[in-house]
């Protein structure tokens, strides 16, 4: 975006967004941090330095030992491409790679990754190519909101290393971690076969 | 979720140690655990990482397979002595929740899972596994997923993990490290019955870590078969769930194996079943005498009747699986 256009005016939806993400996480910090008063009040919880090759970028990052691998992306680092549907295991729309793995970032503590490689979509296409599983979801129209697209594509790529099968049973069954609530899933399916066996 | 000190444990030892130590838990995959500390359901002072410990191989040994506590559900189902041996084992991971959580949930983190139960997921109602005492909301709430065997008064949430079922039938043996001491605890002793005290749910002493899970190879294992019944075709919890396993010969039944899963609040297991239909022919009419000894005692609720046919003909679709030896 040019620089002219940063007025009030000139904000986009998504700058905005950000700017108001951020100022609820700072908010959740800020009360989060006073210590518990009464009985059981846990030791505290200190931050901790962890380490992550994120979209192949070593980052060095301090965090509260509580934060989600989904909130250390989306809150801290702004990498809000990964999306917070259930946020409780179930949908899917948070998928990322572990070294490789699909994963629910969500029922993941960051502090379980340090020192290992985290994928996002923002790190799946390469020098401005999109990746051949982004082209597939294009081609085949593969999402109406695309709200769970970033998970469904991670978890594509994911399904693909894994060897999973090309028929439309295996594929259902394989996909069968990330919800389309618009129904994009005969799409879908037609996009995971046609990247079978090229992945 | 409330504030934690997160360690990672460097070897057993330090893990048993860290372990033992008040307001502990263990944490592997975090599948079960994380959700449930979000949810301030869980709410441990100390986490205890496991994951890295060197506790994640599966092998082969005298008489069985041997399965690292840290091996992830996909590691365990994809190995090719396991689905050789134990294919019903496969076929219960892989009908669990879905492939991004397989691939991070543990084998002891599925043992010692905890129970879906809303009541018990939903701090705003009453839970005796949650706060002794309380009183069970369930009792008088919608029944429709809870058990209709081993449940009390006090608590009637049904046991999720369909690879425990397995195990259950597969006569398991849990290997824990303590404090002063390793020992084995049969798989059947693993999980409590609510009784009067739904709170205790592992029959482990605190610090106790599970390292690995021993599966024993025999000719009713290696035609092992799990039958998954649910709402929906895919990522969902049993309504009813049976792994059996038979050993035929010479147009008999030698040896028979039944769990029952989905229904109870342990994985469910009566031996009695089992007898049954030792010396018999592998026929339907066999099956169903012995589903009818499985579900004994069987006591539906309000919204649950259905439960009981529907497991009694799973149990049956799963011995008709292990005689086909498919």
């Amino acid at each position: 975006m040019p620089e002219d256009t940063s007025t009030d005016e000139g904000l986009s939806r998504r700058e905005f967004l950000v700017t108001g993400a951020a100022t609820v996480a700072f908010a959740a910090c800020a009360g989060n941090s006073p210590r518990r008063e009464g009985a059981a009040a846990p030791p505290p919880g200190d931050p901790m330095e962890i380490t992550l090759l994120l979209n192949g970028e070593r980052r060095v990052l301090r965090i509260d030992p509580r934060t989600t691998l989904l909130d250390l992306l989306r809150e801290n680092l702004g990498l809000t491409g990964t999306k917070k549907g259930c946020d409780m295991g179930q949908c899917g729309a948070c998928t990322v790679l572990a070294d490789g793995t699909r994963i629910d970032s969500c029922l993941a503590l960051a502090a379980q990754y340090d020192g290992r490689s985290i994928t996002t979509i923002e790190g799946l296409a390469r020098d401005g190519a999109l990746h051949p599983v982004q082209e597939a979801f294009l081609n085949e129209d593969a999402f109406q909101c695309g709200y769970c697209t970033p998970g469904q594509i991670l978890s594509c790529v994911g399904f693909l290393r894994e060897g999973g099968g090309g028929s439309a049973a295996e594929i259902r069954e394989g996909m069968s971690g990330n919800l389309c609530r618009c129904g994009a899933y005969p799409n879908i399916v037609a996009a995971v076969r046609s990247l079978h066996g090229r992945a | 979720m409330r504030e934690i000190a997160y360690q990672r444990a460097g070897n057993v030892e330090d893990a048993v140690r860290a372990g033992s130590q008040p307001e502990a838990a263990f944490l592997a995959g975090g599948t079960s655990l994380v959700d449930l500390m979000k949810l301030e359901v869980l709410n441990p002072a100390r986490v205890i990482d496991v994951a890295r410990l060197d506790l994640s191989r599966i092998e082969v040994t005298t008489g069985g397979v041997r399965l690292g506590a840290t091996a992830t559900n996909s590691a365990v189902a994809a190995h090719v002595e396991v689905r050789r041996r134990f294919p019903g084992l496969c076929e219960a991971l892989l009908s669990g929740a879905s492939p991004q959580l397989r691939n991070v949930a543990t084998v002891a983190g599925n043992l010692l899972q905890r129970t879906r139960c809303a009541y018990y997921r939903d701090l705003s109602t009453r839970c005796n596994k949650r706060s002794p005492g309380a009183g069970c909301a369930a009792q008088e709430g919608w029944t429709r997923m809870h058990a209709i065997l081993g449940g009390s008064d006090h608590c009637i949430a049904v046991h999720p993990s369909d690879m425990c079922v397995a195990l259950a039938a597969l006569d398991a043996a849990v290997h824990v490290r303590g404090p002063r001491s390793e020992r084995d605890i049969p798989f059947s002793d693993l999980h409590l019955l609510p009784g009067d005290h739904p709170e205790r749910e592992f029959a482990l002493e605190p610090g106790e870590l599970i390292t690995w899970v021993f599966v024993p190879a025999t000719p009713a294992a290696a035609r092992s078969r799990y039958v998954k019944v649910r709402d929906r075709l895919s990522y969902a919890f049993a309504l009813a769930s049976c792994a059996a396993g038979l050993e035929i010969a010479g147009g008999r039944i030698q040896a028979a194996r039944i769990a029952v899963g989905g229904v109870a609040t342990k994985p469910w297991r009566n031996p009695e079943a089992e007898r049954a239909l030792v010396g018999e022919a592998p026929r339907a009419e066999a099956f169903r005498r012995a589903a009818e000894v499985a579900l004994q005692g069987a006591r539906p609720l309000r919204d649950n009747g259905f439960k009981v046919e529907l497991a009694k003909r799973t149990v049956v679709r799963a011995l008709t699986l292990s005689a086909e030896g498919a």
